[in-house]
Formats: structure tokens, C-alpha cells, sequence
């Protein structure tokens, strides 16, 4: 599927969660969502925005936080899978986009394009609930019910690379950013 | 060294409240301590990196979270805590466990990067051989947390 209608489903069902982007996930997000509870994890280390989710699902435990990664972030980390898995955060839900390469640093593919599978791994780190999507309209139809599963839920979809466009978008400084979204939180 | 008890009565004065770590053979003798506290939340990593973002998003999120490993596994963060204390200039604590600090003469070279990657990051640290010690880590936190500043404190340790 392609990945900005991938997107605009879970930005229409949005309500009020925390959303989580990073690398090619906050390019797309940012066009399509100015929420004030859009944290976009940017600049990164590289893997870690699962990371950072759970510690604010754990934080803040009223509130429900959606958390993208990539997968070829998602195997610089695959442990991270068992952490949240371990963590049980009763709010949790992570998006796995998975293109099969690299798309910000040119195209290069992952070491496990074409082979590995992520929904498995998720399931066998002990992710609570688990569901993969291929086809756009699956993933709209059962979309409102993988938001209600129990958590921690994880979210695999396939998706198609964007195209030449490999920039990453030019943000205010992280500091300003960062002041701004915990406003929102403290805003309610 | 450094006692279970002592540290966890400690942590809880400085107003933590989650101890996001991958304990080593000394740090791992708080255990019983740290999970008998009721003030604290323990929450374990598969890999040190993990920590400093897992902390983050507790720290960003409202909670006073301290970040536990051994040196070897600050080694392994380099990019997690560049990312978490300088781009996003996140106060941070952690205590990091000083491997063969208290061996006469070892050749460890954990123990011989230590103090260098450290200082290389430009952090402040303070180092604690024992538990008559604990006072002042808590005073360096306290300093820490005035300047909005990131700390370490440095755990002396045998093998580690």
C-alpha cells in the first residue's frame, strides 16, 4: 500500500492520542497532522522512537500513545520489542512501516528485505496483540479494531517507498519542540 | 561498595522514580532493594542504548527517571545519550557502574575508557567507592537538577 493513505487512516481515527514519529514517518506525518500531540522524534537515535513511546506510555498512563518506527530502524533494535513486551503498558501501540530499505539514506535495502517478518518477531518477543497489512483496504476496515486490541499492540504495514523525494523535513529547533508538546500535555 | 539499601533509601530522598537499567554483578545485588521500594518502578533493557530513550520519554513525560548500567553498556549508548542529552538537552541521571575501578593494577579496558568517554561527552560525574559516599551523590543530583543538567554518578566496582 502506499504509505500516505496508509497514514491519513490512522490520522481520521485519531482521538487524542500521543503520536510518536521518526525518520520517514515525520516526513509524512507532519504534512498530513499539526496535532500538539504529534512528538516528532527528530533528530534521533536511529531505532529508538519505540523506546521513547513506552516511556511516555508508562508516564503517562490516562493517555494513549501511538509510536512509529521504521524497519530498518526496527532492526537496529529488536530487543525493544521484548522491553515494551516485559514493560506491559496498558496504552501502547506500535506502527511498524516497512518498505524494505533505507528510504532516507538513498533506497540501500535492510539486511532482512524480502525475509524477515516482523508481525512473528512481535509476536514471539511477546507483544500482546499483533496484526500485518499488505492491501490499503484491510488496513482501513480493521483499523478502529487494532486500535482496541489489548496492549501492547504492534502494527506491521507493508508499504510502498515514497519515491525520489528521500529529504527529511526541515523542523524548528528540538527545544522549542519539545517545550511546545509538553505544554499540550500539561494542557490536558 | 555501594549497598542495595542504602541506595534505594537514596534514590527515593532524590525523588526518583523509575530505574530504567541492565544491572552487572554488583548493581544487580540492589535488586531485592531497589524492587521492595514501593517509590520506585523498576523496568529492564534488553540493551543499555534503550535506556536513555526509554528515560526520555519518562523524563518528557513527567517522571524522574535514572538511567543504571555498567560502564561497558555506556559505551554501547554513545548514540542514545548524544541523542537524548545534547539534541534534546534532556537532564538526565545515571549511575554507571565502574568495573574493575577497585582492582589494584587491572588491565581492564573497561576500566581504562571509562573516565575518558566520559569526559570526552563533557558530563559531570561524580564518583562513589562505598556507601559513606551516597550523601554527596545525592548532592550532585541535587546540583544536577539545579543547573538543569545532565549527571552521572560513578559506581566503583570490583569485576563488575
Amino acid at each position: 500500500m502506499a504509505l500516505v493513505p496508509a497514514l491519513e487512516v490512522l490520522v481520521a481515527l485519531r482521538r487524542g492520542q500521543i503520536v510518536v514519529t521518526t525518520m520517514g514517518a515525520t516526513r509524512e506525518w507532519a504534512r498530513l497532522s499539526h496535532d500538539p500531540l504529534d512528538f516528532h522524534y527528530l533528530p534521533s537515535a536511529m531505532g529508538h522512537a519505540p523506546l521513547l513511546g513506552l516511556g511516555l506510555a508508562l508516564a503517562l498512563p490516562e493517555r494513549e500513545v501511538i509510536a512509529f518506527n521504521g524497519d530498518g530502524g526496527m532492526l537496529m533494535g529488536l530487543g525493544g520489542l521484548v522491553t515494551i513486551a516485559a514493560a506491559r503498558p496498558a496504552n501502547y501501540t506500535l506502527v511498524v512501516l516497512e518498505n524494505g530499505i533505507y528510504e532516507v539514506t538513498g533506497g540501500q535495502t535492510t539486511a532482512g528485505s524480502g525475509t524477515v517478518d516482523f508481525a512473528a518477531i512481535g509476536r514471539a518477543a511477546g507483544l500482546t496483540s499483533v496484526r500485518e497489512f499488505e492491501r490499503l483496504d484491510d488496513w482501513r476496515h480493521a483499523a478502529p479494531e487494532c486500535l482496541a486490541l489489548p496492549s501492547p499492540r504492534m502494527i506491521v504495514l507493508h508499504v510502498e517507498p515514497v519515491g525520489s523525494d528521500y529529504q527529511l523535513p526541515t523542523l524548528e529547533p528540538a527545544a522549542g519542540r519539545l517545550e511546545r508538546f509538553r505544554a499540550a500535555l500539561a494542557a490536558g | 561498595m555501594v549497598s542495595g539499601p542504602r541506595i534505594a533509601e537514596t534514590l527515593c530522598q532524590l525523588g526518583v522514580t523509575d530505574v530504567v537499567w541492565l544491572p552487572d554483578s554488583l548493581l544487580g545485588t540492589w535488586e531485592t532493594a531497589l524492587a521492595a521500594e514501593p517509590r520506585l518502578r523498576l523496568l529492564r533493557v534488553c540493551r543499555e542504548g534503550e535506556a536513555w530513550a526509554l528515560a526520555a520519554g519518562l523524563l518528557i513525560g513527567g517522571r524522574r527517571p535514572l538511567v543504571v548500567v555498567q560502564c561497558t553498556g555506556l559505551f554501547e549508548s554513545g548514540d542514545a545519550l548524544r541523542n537524548v542529552l545534547f539534541d534534546w538537552r534532556l537532564p538526565l541521571w545515571a549511575l554507571v557502574g565502574y568495573r574493575s575501578y577497585l582492582l589494584a593494577g587491572s588491565t581492564d579496558t573497561a576500566r581504562r575508557f571509562t573516565e575518558p568517554v566520559l569526559a570526552a561527552w563533557g558530563l559531570d560525574t561524580l564518583l562513589v567507592e562505598s556507601d559513606d559516599g551516597l550523601q554527596r551523590l545525592a548532592a550532585f543530583f541535587r546540583s544536577c537538577q539545579a543547573g538543569g543538567r545532565a549527571g552521572v554518578g560513578l559506581i566503583a566496582e570490583g569485576r563488575g
